[in-house]
């Protein structure tokens, strides 16, 4: 092993390791918050449906193509002065989480709304014609019934979100991207480059398993 | 228990007014089980989302349960809504929740405790006949099972009233008539007032006390279900009658008939209430040296008396044939000869 990757120093890989699972996982239960908040309020909205408003959608609708259409890279940059604001800093994990969220959310979100609309509407009449209030409807027909694309979709949004971890890496921000840009990139120490993309892929293998594993216990249809 | 006055549901799209309902006029007693028929695209479907406020008409009152349908909004038409079971041509299942959990869905809505629920549930699995598919989810059933947890669902806060919005159109034969058993048993033992909508006659030939027909947004006939079969005004009610109670009957099936009897007489026999339990093919037989030979028929049994219609091959003697035909008209039987083609009355 020594002699394969003589420059890998096991700790820092570890270290790294975590701050790619810390990024990473805090990203991902903010944005399935975050998205299913603005896939319900773009659902919602739209035509048709309980609070039909063209004006709402249409700001939701833009901002959320806007933050959707900017690469993932200027994104951070662009958020340099509010992410000094709210973290303080920008170096270190936590600085790019801002940035994380706001890139990822309304890539969700847009996957949350396509969710929504595949529900039949069927269910929601039938539930309204119950005397269902619209807050029931959301907790008991639309989430539970829009479940297995949500978590298929979160799975999708959390393997792009290891990669955004990575690139925010080469900004600053810690983790297995920063180590390869550090180490493997600056230093040309490539065994580094050789072992960060393995635990990489190794933590997309295990998001895509664990994701594809609940997808099929909770689909009943 | 309902009443509708004078109410119309017009809708606007992009470039036309579409009149769904209008002018329509109703009044469906307590315990009646009152269907409306009527092709696609007639308002059925309209019509009876009006009655539980998924649609809000344009003119006109609706009162249901004594409560004004078209006035109220918010908690009271949801607390409404609670009394007024609904079921769907596509069971509008819950696919994520299990038979039992989807019965208990309307539990849940109403406020019951889990334990009110559960007791509430496993009395209506009863009633329906799913047990041991409590834990089932809806992929796992067949359609009549599925519009079975329907049913049990549409009952569960104890409605009033239910509706039924082609709740059988996606059933094959065997399936309808067993669900028509069971609304017909829920409406004689909870005393329920059902309004059935549907496009096919024999549905409301089999259980419904009293029919109206619906075209272009407008009720065109209604009145008793034996009624309207024995005395059809309009030729859209006409057209559905048939549907149940006429035989095939084309001229060239008639030709056919009087190709291959060309001895004799064949007369086509229309049966109207009482008269089509008598034995009456038996009586003409020992009353006249006839032969009497049944080539095809259909007799329905509707809520209030059977009707049908039968083509038989009379031979024998032409005096005799004359004596028979006399006979079966005295029982008030209409009685058609048949000559060429055409018929002869
Ligand atoms: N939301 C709507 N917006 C515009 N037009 C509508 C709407 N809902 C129904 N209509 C129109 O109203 C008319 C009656 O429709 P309805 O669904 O009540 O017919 P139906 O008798 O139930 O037909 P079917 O047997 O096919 O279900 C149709 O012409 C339909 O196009
Ligand atoms: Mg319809």
């Amino acid at each position: 092993m020594q002699e394969l990757l003589p420059n890998v120093k096991w700790n820092k890989v570890w270290e790294a390791t975590v701050e790619t699972i810390y990024m990473t996982s805090i990203s991902v239960v903010a944005t399935f918050v975050l998205g299913i908040i603005l896939g319900l309020l773009l659902f919602l909205t739209s035509k048709g449906n309980i609070y039909e408003n063209k004006i709402i959608h249409a700001i939701v609708a833009a901002t959320v193509n806007i933050f959707r259409s900017i690469p993932f890279i200027i994104l951070i940059i662009l958020l340099i002065p509010f992410t000094k604001v709210i973290v303080g800093s920008m170096i270190g994990e936590n600085a790019a989480l801002p940035a994380l969220i706001i890139g990822a959310a309304p890539f969700y979100a847009r996957m949350v709304e396509i969710a929504l609309r595949e529900i039949d509407k069927g269910v929601i009449e039938a539930a309204k014609a119950m005397g269902a209030k619209t807050s029931t409807i959301i907790w008991k027909v639309l989430l539970p019934e829009s479940m297995p694309a949500l978590v298929s979709g979160i799975t999708v949004t959390a393997i792009a979100l290891v990669g955004y971890t990575a690139m925010a890496g080469f900004v600053g921000a810690g983790g297995l991207g920063n180590l390869a840009f550090l180490e493997g990139y600056q230093r040309f120490q490539y065994d580094y480059t050789f072992i960060t993309t393995i635990f990489i892929l190794i933590i997309v293998f295990l998001i895509q398993f664990a994701g594809d594993y609940v997808t099929s216990k909770i689909d009943k249809r | 228990m309902i009443k509708l006055k004078q109410v119309t549901k017009t809708y606007e799209t992009n470039d036309s007014l579409v009149k769904a309902v209008q002018k329509v006029d109703l009044s469906i007693a307590a315990g009646e089980i009152f269907g409306i028929i009527g092709y696609s695209g007639a308002g059925k479907s309209t019509l009876i989302r009006l009655l539980n406020g998924l649609e809000t008409p344009t003119h006109g009152t609706i009162t249901v349960a004594e409560r004004n349908m078209n006035e109220i909004s918010g908690r009271e038409l949801r607390k409404a809504r609670q009394e007024i079971g609904m079921i769907f041509q596509h069971f509008n299942l819950l696919w994520s929740r299990t038979v039992q959990e989807n019965i208990s869905f309307p539990l849940e809505i109403a406020g019951l405790s889990k334990k009110e629920r559960l007791n509430i549930v496993n009395e209506l699995i009863k009633l329906v006949g799913l047990e041991g598919r409590e834990k089932s989810y809806p992929s796992q059933l067949s359609g009549g099972q599925k519009q079975r947890v329907g049913i049990a669902r549409a009952l569960a806060n104890k409605p009033k009233v239910l509706l039924c919005d082609e709740a059988t159109s996606a059933l094959d034969p065997q399936t309808t008539d067993s669900i028509l058993d069971l609304l017909v048993d829920i409406n004689q033992k909870l005393g329920l007032t059902i309004v059935l909508i549907t496009h096919e006659m024999h549905v409301i030939r089999k259980i419904c006390h009293r029919v109206a027909v619906m075209e272009d947004g407008k009720i065109v006939e209604q009145g008793k279900v034996f009624d309207v079969f024995q005395n059809p005004q309009q030729s859209m009610t006409k057209k559905f009658v048939n549907q149940v109670i006429e035989a095939e009957s084309s001229s060239e099936m008639i030709g056919n008939l009087l190709n291959q009897y060309p001895k004799g007489k064949i007369i086509r026999l229309t049966f109207i209430g009482d008269t089509a339990e008598m034995p009456l093919i038996t009586n003409v037989i020992r009353k006249f040296d006839v032969s009497f030979n049944i080539l095809q028929g259909k007799v329905s049994q509707t809520h209030g008396g059977a009707v049908g219609t039968m083509f038989v091959h009379v031979d024998g003697e032409t005096e005799q044939v004359e004596q028979s035909i006399k006979y079966i008209r005295q029982q008030k039987v209409k009685v058609e000869v048949l000559t060429d083609a055409r018929i002869t009355s």
